[in-house]
């Protein structure tokens, strides 16, 4: 037995000290890009940090079985409120992708991206192991990741829309399904792509075509594309160093807070900051991962799995589409962006883990004592 | 991981357990694969097109400004400057930075005591005005207002002093259509040579004169300033700056003495001086008056003003020098004389004069209705009797009338450094069936004799007309000091007795009780000769003449005769020539007429202090100098539009139109001919468009 009080020890402090250090260096981030001043953004974020991170703290002490149980009624509501958000929409003219509660605005779509994990793993483990190679075990599936994709789809939210579909997906492939099906809807994906790309917007159909040649518009649509690249390429190695970017500065860099925030980073810490920033996302991958395997039952593994994916559906996306791979779609960099919502998500997904890994730890130790 | 075969398999809970596990490891490595690769193209962005990606971030960053070179000197033939550059000392806002507008534009109003219609500008531009493009509040200050401005800056966020060159033209007036003026590119300019340096604020491009001719040596290269700018245009700071070069100084060769001299010599009236060197065909003078202030001009004229100039008889927006053209009238009768004698007629050839001459059924007048009785060449000429020259010319015919006409300058289109001229006409059968479609008639010899009908000249053209009578050699006009050019060669047929006929008559009209006894000199040992001339703008009818012919002064000024004269000094050894053309002068002032103009612009080149004494008497009769009559005449102008306000809409442009037809316009002829094509060329662009340019 340790000498330290058990609680300490079960307390998570490096994945807590991961968080903090991204954040905090977000934040840096966040005080350059306001010309070196911690308002507006720099302060709201740390203190949205704090809030968030004791959140995730309570929710890691919540027993996993009350997840599961709220698994179905969460996402049908969810699924309501996106309806309802359609309604309002056509009722107000335009998109809209929020519901007013009077005291803050609810954005469905954005809670949807972890619920949809929940969901569809509740479905796998509550599916008997002999029907996993059926028929039955993909269309429920299909059907609880289509409704919602389709939902946001239409709002229209390509990037939230593509993050929900592939997170469920993701927990699709955890549970076993057979792998035909995956190589197969793969190549039909391939196929079916040039014809969806029809039915975009107009403004979407541009985006793409931009993506694929930012250059052929340098001040118009591809100019977020085209200034982030400069931004990051004229960082170099180093970097220029802390609050000597001119992109982010001088105003060059639209969304240098948000979902441009990588580039903001880039310029002033170079390629340094970039690799050591996604080697410490692979990190915080690397602890969910193996919270996964670790974890007690079906549900709580591909819970873990899932939202350890849809974590990095965030970076992946975010860091492509900054550094021209993907268009732009509007996803967040989590714990660097400004914004609360994205955060707030992020925060929700690293509770249910932190909850999935006291659970597997208190297993563990119980069947230590009974041997 | 091997591929499932499914009929087969038999599906437990640990197997799923295992194929979880493997799945999720390879999710994983999928993550690190997906890290390692956004990894790679960072670094392939930073590190390998690290270069390119600078060098944009670069020219997003910094911003380069053209400072507009200070234009070229131009100076007359003793080095005096005629156009040069003033410190300027101007003022402007800049919309972003300001606080509080309406107190900073009241604050500014007061201390540099701006009109009020220029602050309802301000107000105006301020509203229109987005971003960091500046206002300008006032140029063109004073030193003490600048200080003024500057002392205040802490108080006043958003005001903007600064130095720089605005073109200045000492002279003024009489060298307005001389050199032209300067404004800012027009947006065809900017079309056609798509140079970054036209639109730059404060660059101005000549637009009339030598300043358009010789824009291009007169423009220097640009300086450049580096500053670092915000994507929204914000100047952050200057980083730094390479000075401009200054265009070339061109050397003219115009006294500008004696230039000014002519302009003011010129009086109130509407017309023009040429002097010309005659030993080289420099042109000393050209002066056409009244004209406007390039100086007004080259800073944006205002409306009233550009509607003063256009509405005023005097056609002050024309230059009459080179786009003037007149019926030479009695001056082209020592070119006659010259064709006489080349054709073997004897200058003893006497003719009588019984004051009329019959010529088919039209029955052609001497101006001396009693008629001279007989008079041989040298008498015809310091006469000007018409009907010695009605009799020979018929005898001569016209062919070798205009031929000579041709050789003495006239019609003849020379190069020179002006946007426009207009070079008239010399008529001869050819031409007139060609040009109408109709036989040659005698009264069409009989009119061309004595300079009517079709036949026209410009100034400068009746200029080399007497510098070439002068000396018989074919001189060309010449603006630029020490440019080479062919030596002048002999006029072909006119021989040195011949030259010295023509000379000592021309002398007759001066000092010999001729008609130009006004330009008698008044330079011991100078003697002028000349001929002075008048050229109808009307039909005088039959009843008309059966009733007495009405005198120029109970006429509109419209339809009162040109007087016209043209000459050289001294008689004997001829150094100088001059013309000078009176519009609708009408004889009515002796010291107004062509012919005292001529002789004390001449006498100027003699004795400068005497001639300049005379001016400065005379100029109190007229009210003094050109730039103070015309101040006056803008303060009636505007009393007068303030009282009609509202009442009459003003049509400034059609007015110009006008003038310019009434210019052309010749009742004595058949038919017209077409007001030459640069007539609308010669107007400046109004106002407007000099203002809306930035």
């Amino acid at each position: 037995m340790s000498i330290i009080p058990q609680p300490l020890t079960q307390f998570p402090w490096r994945v807590l000290a991961l968080l903090a250090a991204i954040a905090g260096f977000g934040t840096i981030v966040l005080y350059s890009a306001a010309g070196g001043s911690i308002t507006p953004w720099a302060i709201n974020q740390s203190v949205r940090f704090c809030v968030f991170v004791v959140m995730a703290l309570v929710l890691s002490r919540i027993p996993i079985e009350l997840f599961a149980r709220f698994a179905f009624p969460a996402y049908g509501g969810l699924l309501a409120a996106l309806v309802l958000v359609e309604l309002i929409g056509g009722v107000a003219g335009g998109s809209q992708r929020w519901i007013n509660l009077g005291f803050m605005q609810l954005q469905p779509s954005e809670f949807m991206k972890p619920v949809i994990v929940l969901a569809v793993a509740r479905f796998y483990a509550r599916l008997p192991v002999g029907e996993i190679r059926g028929w039955n075990a993909i269309w429920p599936a299909l059907v609880l990741i289509g409704a919602p994709w389709a939902l946001v789809l239409v709002q229209p939210d390509l990037g939230t829309a593509t993050m929900i579909a592939a997170g469920g997906v993701t927990v699709m492939f955890l549970a076993g399904l057979p792998l035909r099906i995956f190589i197969g809807s793969g190549l039909t994906l391939a196929a079916v792509v040039p014809i969806a790309f029809s039915f975009l917007h107009d403004y979407q159909q541009k985006r793409v075509l931009i993506f694929l040649d930012p250059e052929s518009d340098p001040l118009g649509a591809g100019y977020h594309i085209s200034q982030s690249k400069i931004a990051i390429g004229s960082g170099g190695i180093f970097g220029k160093g802390f609050l000597k970017g001119t992109q982010s500065h001088l105003d060059y860099l639209p969304e240098g807070h948000t979902d441009f925030v990588f580039a903001t980073m880039a310029e002033e810490w170079g390629l340094v900051g970039g690799v050591l920033l996604i080697g410490a996302f692979l990190l915080l991958f690397r602890w969910g991962i193996r919270v996964s395997l670790r974890a007690p039952d079906k549900f709580t593994r591909l819970v873990a799995a899932g939202l350890t994916t849809t974590i990095f559906f965030y970076v992946a996306i975010n860091l492509m589409m900054v550094m021209g791979l993907a268009p732009v779609v509007g996803i967040p960099l989590p714990f660097m962006s400004y914004g609360g919502s994205s955060m707030l998500t992020v925060m929700l997904c690293v509770g249910i883990i932190m909850a999935i890994d006291r659970e597997a730890r208190r297993r563990s130790r119980s069947i230590g004592n009974w041997s | 991981m091997k591929f499932p075969r499914p009929k087969r398999k038999i599906v437990t809970e640990a197997a799923q357990s295992l194929t979880f596990t493997r799945r999720a490891m390879v999710v994983g490595g999928l993550q690190v694969g997906i890290g390692a690769l956004l990894a790679g193209r960072m670094a392939w962005i930073s590190v390998v097109q690290h270069e390119k990606y600078s060098m944009l971030a670069e020219s997003n960053r910094v911003n380069l400004t053209l400072i507009p070179p200070r234009r070229g000197w131009i100076i007359d033939r003793n080095g005096r400057p005629l156009a040069n550059n003033r410190t300027d000392f101007r003022v402007d806002l800049i919309p972003q930075r300001m606080t509080d507008a309406d107190g900073t534009v009241r604050h500014l109003a007061e201390l540099l005591s701006l009109p009020p219609d220029e602050v309802d500008r301000i107000r105006d531009e301020l509203d229109k005005s987005a971003g960091f493009r500046p206002v300008q509040v006032a140029d063109k200050l004073t030193y003490d207002q600048y200080a003024a401005v500057s002392v205040r800056l802490p108080d006043l966020p958003g005001v903007a002093p600064s130095q720089g060159f605005s073109r200045y033209y000492p002279a003024g007036a009489s060298v307005g259509h001389l050199l032209g003026y300067v404004g800012s590119a027009s947006a065809k300019d900017y079309e056609e040579r798509r140079d970054p340096l036209l639109i730059t604020p404060g660059f101005k491009v000549g637009k009339d004169g030598l300043e358009k001719s010789f824009d291009q040596r007169l423009t220097g290269k640009p300086g450049a300033k580096r500053v670092e700018v915000t994507a929204r245009g914000k100047i952050v700071q200057e980083l730094t700056t390479r000075s401009d070069t200054p265009g070339n100084t061109i050397q003219l060769t115009i006294d500008a003495g004696l230039q000014d001299y002519a302009g003011r010599r010129l009086a109130t009236q509407s017309g023009s001086v040429v002097v010309i060197d005659c030993h080289n065909g420099d042109v000393l003078a050209m002066a056409s008056m009244p004209s406007f202030d390039p100086n007004s001009f080259s800073d944006g004229i205002s409306h009233l003003e550009w509607e003063m100039l256009s509405k005023d008889d005097h056609v002050p927006l024309r230059n009459k020098t080179l786009q003037g053209l007149y019926p030479p009238g009695s001056t082209v009768k020592p070119m006659v004389a010259l064709a006489l004698l080349e054709g073997g007629f004897s200058p003893e050839d006497t003719v009588n004069c019984a004051g009329a001459l019959r010529v088919g059924n039209t029955l052609f007048h001497c101006h001396s209705r009693r008629g001279h009785g007989g008079v041989n060449m040298k008498r015809a000429i310091a006469q000007s009797c018409d009907i010695y020259f009605y009799v020979m010319a018929q005898r001569l015919g016209m062919d070798r009338i205009a031929a000579m006409a041709r050789r003495v300058g006239m019609g003849q289109k020379f190069p020179l450094p002006f946007p426009s001229q207009s070079y008239g006409t010399v008529p001869d059968p050819d031409w007139k069936l060609k040009k109408y479609g109709k036989e040659w008639q005698i009264y069409d010899t009989v009119n061309a004799t004595i300079g009517q009908g079709y036949m026209l000249i410009n100034p400068l053209q009746m200029a080399v007309m007497a510098s070439r009578l002068a000396t018989g050699r074919e001189l060309m006009p010449n603006f630029i000091l020490g440019e080479r050019h062919p030596d002048a060669q002999p006029i072909p047929g006119v021989s040195d007795a011949h030259l010295a006929t023509i000379r000592d008559a021309m002398n007759a009209v001066v000092n010999g009780g001729g008609t130009g006894g006004a330009a008698r000199s008044s330079i011991p040992g100078v003697m002028i000769a000349g001929k002075t001339g008048t050229a109808q703008v009307r039909r005088i009818t039959m009843a008309e003449r059966a009733g007495g012919v009405r005198g120029n002064a109970g006429l509109p000024f419209k339809l009162r005769d040109h007087a016209l004269f043209q000459g050289f000094a001294p008689f004997d050894n001829p150094r100088y020539a001059v013309a000078c053309i009176i519009e609708h002068g009408g004889h009515l002032n002796r010291n107004e007429d062509a012919p005292m103009i001529a002789s004390d612009t001449l006498s100027y080149l003699f004795d400068p202090k005497k001639a300049m004494e005379k001016l400065e008497t005379l100029e109190k009769g007229w009210g003094g100098p050109p730039a103070e009559r015309q101040a006056r005449q803008m303060a009636a102008f505007r009393l007068a539009k303030a009282i009609e306000k509202g009442e009459v809409v003003p049509q400034p442009a059609s007015n110009a139109a006008d003038n310019g037809a009434d210019n052309a316009a010749e009742p004595t002829r058949p038919a017209p001919p077409p007001p030459a094509p640069e007539d609308t060329g010669d107007v400046p662009p109004p106002p407007g468009s000099n203002a809306a340019a930035p």
